[in-house]
């Protein structure tokens, strides 16, 4: 069997995919496109995946790639799978606990550059779901642009425990599931 | 969609692989590799040339055939058997599939597992190959239709089964050169299947580490015995045919195999006891070279006729090089073997044996006019005192195959082609 060899290209969490998720609507790539019209043409998702939950709230996550010159800007996002979904970020309390809240002024993807959500950090909140998220599942999570574009990503769930958060709304997230 | 189809495959490839050609993205795992390869062919070579590190060594894991099965066996193995949850069905198994198959193909090619709690420890792939298979029950539980033979092995007249280490839904092979890298595969695929599946065994083994060793060598078992010369070659007709499932089994083992795990204990304090004249005669080849005893080089072909000055055949007829070998070549099998070594238990000073591992596209149909058999219980050194066209016939060497005890699990399973397999969605 053939083997390749990989040679200095693994750096853990930049590695950089496009097209990769079903159902992706093909707004992000921008293959062709020269001159970007829209925020949306220059933004994809990679790694997507969101935390199973029967029911409740769950997170999404994933890396936000700019490939474009202008900043984009995250102001919302929806799906099918919740009722509400807010953009988080998490940061020290009063006490010194990292608490989760909105992030009102979205998430800002820099030119060519990247934005992580991940757990205990930036991340998409997602409350009041439909109907549960088993693992191995797909959600679609649309997001929208500051200049009204949307991208529409697919998020894979997983069983996931870890990286215990605190909502700064008062409750306490139920990580220990599963 | 079907898992084989792959979004993960996009999600593979690199920064580099997409300033190489964005338009690859989508093309499929062959598509990008060959730009991978294309690229290192066309680049000028560095200045100083190093060798480049086992560590980073990937095996494609998406083909026709799973990886795992042909690639040449890497130092370490890790198998593991799963039983399904109650309340698994169909459609749960979509779902595990999906999972498994992404981080599968993340982790093989070097990249942490999505939401990866180490992934640091995934940048080193090792060779790392991830194999499913599916049991009985899994098929079943899918509604998938089975093949005839895959089913329970069935007992023995002198193996002695033991049910601690046979049976199970589904199985994962996760071999690499670096036995780090398994561990942490082995972990993040088992937390993606809390929900679905428990652990019900995992058995580890360890063949010579990469470059410790000329490749291609033929494998030492714990008996010091050359084991696996004749195996057929990965990439020759002659595996193809042994190897790769067609018509004859259903349609999601197309591009597939059989699979089975023999744990096969060996007694090393008994065969310490035999001198090296029996072990060979055990064996019917040289312990040296593993050259059969009328010839000199590993790779002779054994000369069953030739007799000693008595008249008996220099290789016995009871010596695991004749019984192993079938006049019916459609008999033979592909075998992976790995070594095990374990806490001994109680008085004893070794606990060891040999994973032994054949895959072929289904059972070998034992003719009843061959004299050997390809069945695994005839396999290595373990010989049955009981069963009569087994059963050695010459003093001392009955010591040697006798002294090897059977306690083997026995575990068939399927390995399908596309991984999403049985589950594949519409």
């Amino acid at each position: 069997m053939k083997t390749s060899t990989i040679t200095g290209r693994l750096t853990v969490g930049t590695v950089v995919l496009i097209l990769a998720l079903t159902g992706c609507a093909g707004t992000g790539a921008g293959t062709a496109t020269p001159t970007p019209t829209a925020a949306s043409d220059t933004l994809s998702v990679a790694d997507a995946w969101v935390k199973a939950a029967d029911t409740g709230m769950s997170g999404a996550f994933g890396i936000l790639e700019n490939s474009g010159t202008e900043d984009v800007t995250v102001v919302s996002a929806e799906s099918p799978a919740a009722g509400m979904l807010e953009l988080h970020e998490t940061v020290p309390s009063d006490t010194g606990d990292m608490v989760m809240r909105k992030k009102e002024d979205g998430f800002v993807v820099p030119a060519g550059g990247t934005l992580e959500l991940a757990p205990g950090g930036n991340h998409i909140m997602l409350m009041a779901l439909t109907g549960p998220i088993k693992a191995g599942d797909e959600i679609t999570v649309i997001l929208t642009l500051s200049d009204g574009s949307t991208h529409e990503f697919a998020a894979a769930a997983k069983d996931y425990s870890g990286a215990n958060e605190t909502y700064s709304g008062a409750k306490t997230m139920d990580t220990t599931k599963k | 969609m079907t898992i084989g189809q792959q979004p993960s495959t996009a999600r593979g490839l690199s920064r580099r692989h997409l300033l190489l050609g964005g338009a690859a993205a989508g093309i499929g795992a062959a598509g990008a590799i060959g730009i991978d390869l294309a690229g290192k062919a066309g680049a000028s070579p560095p200045a100083s040339v190093v060798a480049p590190l086992n560590g980073t060594e990937t095996v494609p894991f998406f083909g026709i055939h799973q990886a795992g099965i042909e690639t040449p066996p890497q130092g370490h193995a890790s198998l593991v058997a799963l039983n399904l949850r109650d309340t698994v069905d169909r459609a749960a198994l979509k779902r595990m599939m999906r999972i498994l198959t992404g981080d599968a193909a993340r982790l093989t090619q070097g990249e942490g597992a999505l939401a990866d709690s180490e992934p640091e420890l995934a940048v080193t792939p090792a060779r790392l190959t991830i194999t499913f298979g599916f049991g009985p029950g899994l098929v079943s539980r899918a509604a998938g239709e089975a093949p005839g033979w895959l089913r329970p092995l069935p007992a023995f007249g002198v193996d002695r089964l033991d049910p601690a280490w046979s049976g199970g839904d589904l199985l994962i092979q996760v071999a690499a050169d670096d036995p780090v890298t398994i561990a942490h595969a082995t972990r993040m695929l088992l937390k993606d299947l809390r929900s679905f599946a428990t652990v019900h065994w995992v058995q580890t083994g360890f063949r010579r580490a990469p470059g410790s060793e000329k490749p291609g060598t033929t494998m030492r078992n714990l008996f010091g015995q050359v084991d696996g010369t004749v195996n057929p070659v990965p990439g020759t007709v002659d595996f193809e045919q042994l190897v790769w499932a067609t018509a004859e089994n259903p349609g999601w083992l197309a591009g597939g195999t059989g699979f089975v795990l023999r744990r096969i204990s060996m007694d090393l304090d008994k065969w310490d006891r035999l001198d090296r004249a029996g072990r060979e005669s055990a064996l019917g080849r040289t312990l040296a070279t593993g050259a059969p005893l009328t010839g000199t080089k590993e790779r002779d072909e054994p000369d069953f006729t030739a007799t000693t000055p008595l008249g008996f055949p220099i290789i016995p007829e009871y010596s695991h090089l004749r019984r192993a070998r079938s006049e019916n070549r459609a008999e033979r099998i592909v075998r992976r073997g790995y070594n095990y070594d374990e806490v001994p238990a109680g008085e004893g000073i070794s606990n060891s044996g040999l994973l032994f591992v054949p895959v072929r596209r289904g059972p070998a149909i034992r003719s009843p006019s061959s004299s050997a058999s390809t069945h695994s219980t005839c396999s290595t050194s373990g010989r049955p005192r009981s069963d009569p066209p087994c059963s050695p016939s010459r003093r001392g060497v009955r010591l040697a195959v006798t002294s090897v005890t059977l306690s083997s699990s026995a575990f068939a399973a399927a390995i399908g082609t596309r991984v999403a397999l049985v589950p594949s969605s519409n």
